[in-house]
């Protein structure tokens, strides 16, 4: 059979591939479009390295055939900064040094983007539970619980 | 970078309609696999535990993807995922014990994609939102070659990863009736963790009540104590014609861990899987009474 000819729209813009039925979303981007951004932890829903949105919903890239984006609209970690200017939970990440070896870093900013803008004033507890799924082998989480709730109060304008 | 090594290669298919849907199944060379969220399904495929000769995603089909109204109930298709199901206020209402099940399956990012379909048809013996449709006394609309057919929740699984659906059939949606005015639901399970593990048991309890408080009618289902879900009837007996008194509650939770016939694994020994399964029952029934006198 030949290979699947995907038509979809990635961070705003269109973008094509072609792959095979048992490629990954994560696995498109990554080897076809040379979107690196997104990261492979585990490859099995585990860790949320590979967090991107999928038609407004946040998934794990890993867990979705490359397939399945066709016509589809995909979010990833190359959308979050404008050009230059990052995005508030990019700069709080830094500032709170909530990243040591940045493989989680990705996952966790599209994870922590997609509930700012769900719930825009989140409890600790709240972004505790909504980041679950995002593993972390290096921080301890305090710091990016902290970079969480810093951007969410910059963002609301606090 | 793709699964296993040399995999021959698999077709896909994303048909729009039911009928459709069907074609592709029963018309497939070889192995064909329903896929809802791919939660399950594409972790299988990259352990190399099942080898489809065609993939059919069913998320096209209208009647799989819609949250409706029908009979003063709901009809949920098979593939609507748990974010989708738990942004509908009215579902979580009427039945919030259902969705405690589903909202439990993984994290966020698994609820982005996760259905009741899926984790029916898995047939995983600890699967979260079983036991609520059991005691929900929900039923499923199975699609096959034949047409149509309607099917209790607890009878769609066989045991561990097999159910009863024929070749070329697949669960187009769920049926979870009206609820009278005094109902409540809930699902309890116990993970040695917070989040993010299997069940060790699972307990869901769906009750009625009538004006004076009586108990006119309770479901009790259990998960990850048998090779499938258990419907036991005995247990929703004990709570009939009861105001959920200690006594009912303990016939109850006596009658759960009588139905208990669960593995022994480092998870959970026999013994406490059954002694398990008495006490979160019981807490489930508490629940569930408290929801239906709000
Ligand atoms: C990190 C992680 C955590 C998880 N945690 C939990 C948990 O806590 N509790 C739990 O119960 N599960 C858990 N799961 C398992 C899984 O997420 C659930 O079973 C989920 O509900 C599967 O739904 P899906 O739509 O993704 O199914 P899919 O993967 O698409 O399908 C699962 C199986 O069912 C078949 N199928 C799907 N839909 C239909 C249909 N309509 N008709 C016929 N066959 C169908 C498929 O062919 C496949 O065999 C977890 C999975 C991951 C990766
Ligand atoms: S790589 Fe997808 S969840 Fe870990
Ligand atoms: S910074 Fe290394 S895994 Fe999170």
């Amino acid at each position: 059979m030949a290979k699947h000819h995907v038509s979809t729209t990635i961070n705003g813009d269109p973008a094509e591939f072609l792959c095979d039925t048992q490629q990954t979303l994560l696995d498109c981007l990554r080897d076809e479009l040379q979107m690196t951004g997104s990261k492979e932890g585990c490859a099995s829903g585990d860790c949320g390295a590979c967090s991107v949105m999928l038609n407004g919903r946040l998934v794990c890239a890993c867990l979705v055939l490359g397939v399945e984006a066709d016509g589809a609209t995909i979010d990833t970690i190359e959308g979050v900064a404008q050009g230059d200017e990052l995005h508030p939970l990019q700069k709080h990440f830094l500032d709170e040094a909530a990243l040591q070896c940045g493989v989680c870093t990705p996952g966790f900013i599209v994870a922590a983007k997609a509930l700012l803008e769900e719930n825009p004033d989140p409890t600790e507890t709240e972004v505790r539970y909504w980041l679950a799924g995002n593993l972390c082998r290096c921080t301890g989480y305090d710091k990016i619980i902290r970079a969480v709730m810093n951007a969410a109060a910059e963002m609301r304008g606090a | 970078m793709s699964f296993g090594g040399n995999v021959s290669e698999i077709q896909f298919a994303t048909p729009q309609t039911v009928k459709e849907a069907v074609k592709c199944l029963a018309g497939a060379k070889g192995r064909a696999k329903v896929l809802a969220g791919g939660t399950d399904l594409l972790v299988q495929l990259r352990a190399g535990m099942v080898r489809p000769a065609l993939i059919v995603d069913i998320k096209h089909i209208p009647e799989l993807s819609a949250v409706k109204r029908e009979d003063g109930g709901f009809r949920v298709g098979a593939a609507v995922s748990g974010a989708e199901l738990g942004a509908n206020k009215a579902f979580r209402k009427a039945w919030p014990g259902v969705l405690e099940g589903l909202e439990l399956i993984g994290s966020t990012q698994i609820q982005g994609r996760a259905s009741l379909g899926g984790n029916l048809c898995n047939g995983s013996p600890a699967a979260d939102s079983v036991p609520g449709l059991i005691a929900a006394g929900a039923t499923c609309k199975i699609a096959g070659p034949k047409g149509t057919r309607e099917a209790k929740v607890e009878d769609v699984v066989a045991g561990p990863g097999k159910t009863t659906l024929k070749p070329g059939e697949f669960v187009v949606s769920f049926f979870l009736p009206k609820r009278p005015k005094h109902a409540g639901d809930a699902y309890l399970r116990m993970i040695p963790r917070t989040e993010m593990d299997i069940a060790v048991v699972g307990a869901a309890v769906s009750l009625e009540f009538d004006a004076k408080g009586v108990c006119t009618d309770a479901r009790v289902s259990l998960g990850a104590v048998a090779p499938k879900a258990l419907l036991v009837k005995a247990a929703g007996k004990a709570l009939v014609g009861s105001k959920l008194d200690d006594d009912a509650l303990e016939a109850m939770a006596a009658a759960c861990r009588a139905a208990c016939n669960p593995i022994d694994d480092k998870r959970g020994t026999i013994e406490y899987r059954t002694k398990v399964a008495g006490v979160l029952a019981k807490r489930a029934a508490r629940i569930a009474l408290e929801r239906a006198q709000a």
